[in-house]
């Protein structure tokens, strides 16, 4: 019974958990290239023909990054309750079953320990699949604590985001997981650890207006939608037609709000690196200060 | 214009000053009937606003005439100098901001500020700040810090504006960094949601070490009406999207999300400024001496796990 249970929860990634079209074969909606599925997936959910980035699955991105063999995971010891007896079509504790059922896990998010490129991380990857990739409060709970260890076992914090923004059936603490997470950041702040954002498509409302942005260093994926509020928000606000690429990653590159657009092939090379030079102060600083205590002796 | 279940309690108050124009003009006297009509007046204004729904008191909150940060800037403080501008980009009027005085404390206060009319609000942006507003208090968290004053931020937003604007202008990236700055501070730092607590556009003024709401006011996630539009697709549901929030006063209390419910007056702080006002006044004084003895590291440490320790999980099965 409990290995069947096991079996079920780690089943292999099932197709709807990324935003590709469906079948064997499928027409790239960015080019209308035909593409074989299994090329799409080998690639990293990448077209092929044009590089379009499509959602990726929880599992592939930490394949994606972790070097093989190497992720332990840290999250899935707590779950959601209902704090305000929340009802809209469905009760949320039954929302929230189907959701643990269809994706295996207690909530929209893994986190854990692992190698990038030999250097220790925290890694933390939201699932969008999971009712939006909504932060409630098991998600600000995981994040809060893959900081906190990661502070603790000096390990530099990976985030990659995607989210339509705080869990509206929880509430105002939702709301205050934004502050949570902000806070829970601070442990590495302290001791001079690197974290660093990758923000997928989608991140938006209160997942973007808290830790997501507060990245010492924030990458993008191509093409991602990144914001405060929707386009239809603020479409609806404003009455206008919205910019080309309005809220997409090159337009905010453009903007100043990113530091770089980084394709998913080139982002675990570009974390180690990145990862690498921020530390490399914090490890020349420890070096002298072993000289000197070395030659005080 | 009174709300839809005030009516009652104006159409009883009309009935009363009749029949005074009516004794006085006729030189009769009345009095026992209209001290009655006034008991029975009491007694419907206690019975209303002691069983307002969850979505009557999104509408109290949003009333005409309550009291904006404004209102407590000068009526809750002496000596208000306002002090403007974000330096990058401009200066926001949906957030006031500058130095005043509390009692005898001298504090930086922040507050966002809606229109007292029409005018007004258009100049407000309706309470909802751009990114400028927020490195406007940025900067004022910065001069608290360097001058060791008290922070007061009065809240009272729908929200962060959606705009072109804003979100080109990092709307995300600011509020944000507004609520790592504000946990950050090492004053005392008091939030009082006097109106509407507009999500992440509240939140990022809402850090504090203690943090009040008046009576009638809310804190939401996401507006009842932009609830409503998502979950049942019909923005016409906000009362029951406002209900299933559980957004008042006493909701938030119980769930941690605020420290301590301001009482306010029997019909709605809009109906009585000026006790609103001292009421809230009473409550800032208190809150600060309370938080004076506690040194630089204390109060953000406190501030910290005050925030850390807000959700609500269990052991997953």
């Amino acid at each position: 019974m409990a290995l069947e249970r096991w079996f079920r929860r780690n089943r292999p990634t099932r197709k709807e958990d990324d935003n590709a079209p469906a079948g064997l074969w499928l027409k790239c909606e960015a080019c209308s290239a035909q593409i074989y599925r299994k090329d799409l997936v080998a690639n990293a959910y990448v077209c092929p023909e044009c590089g379009h980035h499509y959602r990726m699955p929880v599992e592939a991105r930490i394949e994606l990054l972790a070097d093989a063999g190497s992720f332990e995971p840290w999250s899935g010891g707590i779950q959601a309750e209902d704090p305000l007896g929340f009802v809209d079509t469905q009760p949320y504790p039954e929302r929230l079953e189907k959701n643990r059922q269809k994706h295996g896990r207690p909530d929209a998010i893994v986190t854990g320990g692992a190698t990038l490129d030999g250097e220790a991380i925290g890694l933390v990857v939201m699932d969008f699949q999971f009712l939006g990739g909504s932060m409630g409060s098991v998600v600000g709970e995981e994040i809060a604590r893959a900081a906190e260890r990661s502070a603790q076992e000096g390990r530099a914090l990976v985030a990659v985001t995607a989210s339509g923004g705080a869990r509206m059936q929880e509430g105002a603490l939702s709301l205050m997981q934004m502050a949570k997470t902000t806070v829970a950041l601070e442990l590495l702040a302290e001791r001079g650890l690197p974290f660093v954002s990758v923000l997928t498509d989608p991140t938006t409302g209160g997942v973007t207006a808290s830790f997501a942005t507060l990245g010492d260093v924030i990458y993008a994926e191509p093409g991602a939608l990144i914001s405060f509020a929707g386009p239809r928000v603020i479409q609806q606000t404003i009455k206008q037609d919205l910019p080309e690429g309005f809220q997409r990653s090159e337009f905010l590159l453009e903007k100043g709000m990113l530091d770089d657009v980084v394709s998913r092939k080139a982002l675990k090379e570009r974390l180690a690196v990145t990862i690498r030079l921020l530390r490399a102060g914090s490890v020349a600083r420890e070096r002298e200060k072993g000289v000197g205590r070395a030659a005080a002796l | 214009m009174p709300l839809p279940f005030e009516k009652p309690i104006e159409d009883l108050e009309i009935k009363i000053e009749e029949m005074r124009a009516y004794a006085g003009e006729q030189g009769i006297d009345l009095s026992d009937e209209i001290t009655l009509l006034e008991q029975r007046l009491e007694r419907l204004r206690r019975d209303t606003f002691d069983n307002l729904t969850r979505w009557q008191r999104v509408q109290v909150a949003r009333a005409a005439g309550r009291p904006t940060a404004m209102d407590y800037l000068q009526g809750a403080f002496d000596g208000f100098t306002e002090l403007h501008g974000d330096r990058t980009l401009g200066d926001d009027p949906a957030i006031v901001a500058g130095l005043a005085r509390l009692g005898e404390r001298s504090v930086v206060v922040i507050g966002q500020q809606k229109g007292r009319d029409t005018k007004e609000n258009i100049h407000r942006n309706f309470g909802m700040a751009h990114p400028s507003g927020y490195r406007k208090a940025m900067r004022m968290f910065d001069l608290a810090d360097k001058f060791g004053l008290p922070v007061i931020t009065p809240i009272d937003t729908p929200g962060a504006y959606p705009g072109i604007a804003a979100e080109e202008q990092g709307q995300a990236w600011v509020i944000a960094e507004s609520i790592r700055r504000m946990s950050r501070l090492q004053v005392p730092a008091i939030s009082v949601v006097i109106g509407e607590g507009g999500s992440g556009g509240a939140l990022a003024v809402g850090v504090a070490n203690r943090v009040l709401i008046l009576e009638n006011a809310i804190y939401s996630v996401i507006s009842p009406e932009s609830c409503a539009a998502i979950l049942w697709r019909d923005a016409a549901e906000a009362e029951k999207a406002a209900e299933a929030l559980k957004l008042t006063a006493y909701d938030l209390l119980e769930l941690g999300v605020v420290d301590r419910v301001i009482d306010e007056p029997v019909g709605g702080a809009h109906k009585d400024r000026e006790e609103t006002i001292r009421r809230v006044r009473e409550a800032m004084l208190a809150e600060v001496a309370s938080l004076m003895p506690l040194d630089r590291q204390a109060l953000e440490a406190q501030r910290r796990e005050r925030f850390r320790a807000l959700g609500r999980f269990r052991d997953a099965a």
